[in-house]
C-alpha cells in the first residue's frame, strides 16, 4: 500500500502532527496546550500559503 | 568582634544553597521509554491523554512517511547529510529499529512523494526526542 498525497495535503498532515507534539510538550496546562497547538498549526499552514503566493508573484 | 558585611554574607548563603541543591538526574526510565515507544514516557508518568496523543501523532507521522515510500537512513559517516538523517531517524526508537529489521524504507525512489515521506520519518524521530525529554522533565518535577 502506498500513499501519494498532494503537496498541500502533506503540509496539512505535517502541521497537524507537529503542532500536536509542540502543544503537549511546550505548555503545562491543557487549555494552554490546545491554544498553543492551534497557534502552531496556523503558523505552519499560514506560512506555507503566504510563501506559495510570494513564489507565484515572483514567477509572474 | 568582626562582623561579615551583608553583601559577602548573601554570596556565601547563595553558595551554600547551590551546593545543597539536589542535582537533576540526566537520565530516567521515562526518557528511555519515551524514546523507545512514542508517548510511553508520559504513560509512565500517568499522563494518559498526553501519552495517547503523542503515540498517535508521532506513530502516524512515521507510518505515513513509510507509506509515501520515504527512506530510512543508515549510518553512513562518509556522507554528513545521510548521517544527520540517520540521527533524526534514530529518534523514533523501536519504530526505526523495527523498520530496519523488516526491511521497509529501502525501496528506490520512484515517486515524488517519497521525498515528503523521508522528511516525515526524520521529523517524527526528532519530535519523539522532544516528547521523551518532556516526559523526563515531568518525571523529575521540572514540569507539571
Amino acid at each position: 500500500m502506498t500513499l501519494a498525497p498532494s503537496h498541500f495535503t502533506a503540509v496539512l498532515l505535517f502541521a497537524l502532527f507537529a503542532s500536536t507534539v509542540f502543544g503537549i510538550t511546550q505548555r503545562s496546562e491543557p487549555r494552554a496546550m490546545m491554544r498553543y497547538g492551534i497557534y502552531c498549526f496556523v503558523l505552519f499552514a499560514g506560512s506555507v500559503i503566504v510563501a506559495s503566493w510570494l513564489m507565484y508573484f515572483i514567477h509572474r | 568582634m568582626a562582623t561579615t558585611p551583608p553583601a559577602k554574607a548573601a554570596t556565601t548563603n547563595k553558595k551554600i544553597e547551590k551546593a545543597s541543591e539536589p542535582k537533576s538526574p540526566l537520565f530516567s526510565t521515562a526518557l528511555l521509554a519515551g524514546w523507545l515507544v512514542p508517548g510511553a514516557g508520559h504513560l509512565l508518568n500517568r499522563r494518559w491523554m498526553r501519552g495517547g496523543l503523542l503515540f498517535a501523532a508521532i506513530g502516524l507521522m512515521f507510518i505515513l512517511g513509510l507509506l509515501m515510500q520515504g527512506k530510512l537512513y543508515t549510518a553512513n559517516p562518509s556522507d554528513p547529510l545521510d548521517f544527520l538523517g540517520f540521527v533524526g531517524d534514530l529518534g523514533s526508537g523501536l519504530m526505526y529499529i523495527g523498520g530496519r529489521l523488516f526491511g521497509v524504507g529501502q525501496t528506490p525512489v520512484q515517486v515524488v512523494t517519497a521525498d515528503y515521506g523521508t522528511k516525515f520519518i526524520v521529523v517524527a524521530g526528532l519530535l519523539n526526542v522532544v516528547a521523551a525529554v518532556d516526559a523526563h522533565n515531568i518525571r523529575i518535577g521540572r514540569k507539571s
